[in-house]
């Protein structure tokens, strides 16, 4: 072979970046599923658990543009037919109480940085 | 054609994994066996092809001269573009590997008025390979979280970086955008431009296809038909750490996204995808242009290699040349004609 440390000089950099994963995770603890605090006050989500995973960031964007634009207040559960008022530190936290105990578990695994928090105020954090 | 033919091959291949993680329930296989395979298969069949490439010898000294050559002293050198150190050819590989710095020159052959050639700067492809680049190097970072606990500041970094004009929600990745567009560039230049189209084969479209394929996949997932992203993370780490379970109820998506992935690693090594580790054994680029300086020894070894000698290339044409009326060393036997 020609250039014989160059080159794998050059593979032995390459060979570590991909196996980045891989030997990162050495030695860690094995990964679990973040727990989340649920609720104690109500058993029921404005919408079903599988919409809400799936769809609340889009859901908390609407509302806070229909509310800020629009002034429509009002949200008609398609789950329950109950009605909510739009508002993430009203409806949202007046269960999910505590955002370290719920919204950021799940956030920090994946590396979520929503921007609710430039503007509103974490109710519990205050307090702390 | 060829395009039809790569695009239902990519189609064939969602397919398998639609059908294989869907309705036959092969979650682990398509999950965590194929992808592991395909990253074996990816870095063993990189290293491997490098290797080879490695034994194969040089044998001129060929480096491209973009500029003024080392000369007499008052004739300034482009370092370079024409390096006649190793501190110049670092250079000349940096802006090559990190920029492009080739496709910079890429130049468009026209007509004009008829039978004037005129020969014009054309930087689109240059534009389109960076941005398809740098977006896809992006995205490969920033999918690192998936594969980090508690996720690295950096990769962090590069994803609020990536998200930074906060449209929608889940905020639009930037590199999303740019990475389909150019994708969609690079493969329309090969469908509307004739002389491409006439030179473009299927394993020019396949990975083409094949990365779009990963980049609406992935697209899907996160803005349109979300999958269990927790669940997502659970598998991937479980994956790196060897400790091999599925989770209940991620998306097929999920699966179909990770067989072209699998795919496109498995099929790297083999394929013109290899000019990621052939960039930097361009003989071309990473040579000193300094073949007027020193005498460049070939590498070869001499008594492995036949040579066509004067004499046995005479014997070959002798009749020809003696026909020809050209000077012979050995005339013609006798009675040879």
């Amino acid at each position: 072979m020609y250039d014989k440390n160059k080159i794998l000089t050059g593979l032995a950099v390459f060979v570590v970046f991909m196996t980045y994963p891989f030997w990162n995770n050495i030695g860690s603890a094995a990964y679990v599923r973040p727990e989340i605090e649920k609720p104690k006050n109500s058993k029921e989500c404005v919408e079903s658990v599988e919409f809400m995973r799936a769809e609340h960031m889009a859901m908390l964007n609407e509302w806070r543009d229909e509310v800020v634009r629009d002034g429509v207040h009002e949200y008609h559960s398609k789950a329950n037919h109950q009605v909510f008022q739009k508002s993430l530190t009203k409806t949202c936290m007046k269960c999910h109480e505590n955002k370290d105990q719920f919204c950021d578990k799940c956030h920090a695994t994946v590396s979520v940085s929503p921007y609710c928090w430039d503007c509103h105020v974490d109710p519990k954090g205050v307090k702390k | 054609m060829k395009a039809l033919y790569s695009l239902f091959l990519v189609f064939a291949l969602a397919a398998i994994a639609l059908v294989g993680a869907g309705a036959l329930g092969m979650e682990k296989a398509f999950g965590l066996y194929i992808p592991f395979l395909a990253v074996a298969v990816f870095v063993v069949g990189f290293c491997l092809r490098v290797v080879d490439w490695g034994k194969s010898a040089v044998p001129f000294c060929i480096p491209t001269t973009c500029g003024q050559q080392e000369s007499l002293p008052w004739i300034k050198q482009s370092t370079i573009e024409n390096p006649s150190t190793t501190g110049g050819v670092v250079m000349r590989m940096l802006f090559e590997v990190l920029l492009f710095r080739s496709l910079f020159r890429n130049t468009k052959v026209d007509l004009h008025e008829g039978t004037k050639v005129t020969y014009g700067s054309s930087k689109w492809l240059w534009l389109g390979a960076l941005a398809f680049h740098y977006s896809f190097l992006t995205i490969v970072l920033r999918h690192m979280r998936f594969f980090t606990e508690p996720v690295p500041g950096l990769i962090a970094g590069i994803e609020s970086m990536d998200a930074m004009l906060q449209i929608g929600a889940p905020t639009l990745y930037l590199t999303d955008l740019v990475f389909v567009i150019a994708v969609t560039y690079l493969f329309l230049r090969r469908v509307v431009v004739p002389q491409i189209r006439y030179i473009s084969l299927v394993q020019d479209y396949f990975p083409l296809f094949l990365i779009l394929g990963i980049a609406f996949t992935g697209i899907f997932m996160r803005y349109f038909a979300k999958v269990d992203i927790i669940a997502v993370k659970q598998l991937a780490m479980g994956l790196v750490t060897f400790s091999w379970n599925v989770p209940e109820g991620i998306g097929v998506l999920f699966y179909i996204h990770m067989f072209l992935v699998s795919v496109l690693l498995a099929y790297f090594p083999l394929s013109k995808l290899m000019h990621m580790g052939g960039v930097f054994l361009s003989p071309t680029r990473n040579m000193n242009c300094a073949s007027r300086k020193f005498r460049h020894v070939n590498p070869w070894k001499f008594e492995n290699v036949h040579y066509h000698t004067y004499e046995e290339y005479e014997d070959e044409f002798r009749e020809k040349m003696v026909e020809k009326d050209l000077p012979v060393d050995k005339p013609l036997a006798e009675g040879a004609e």
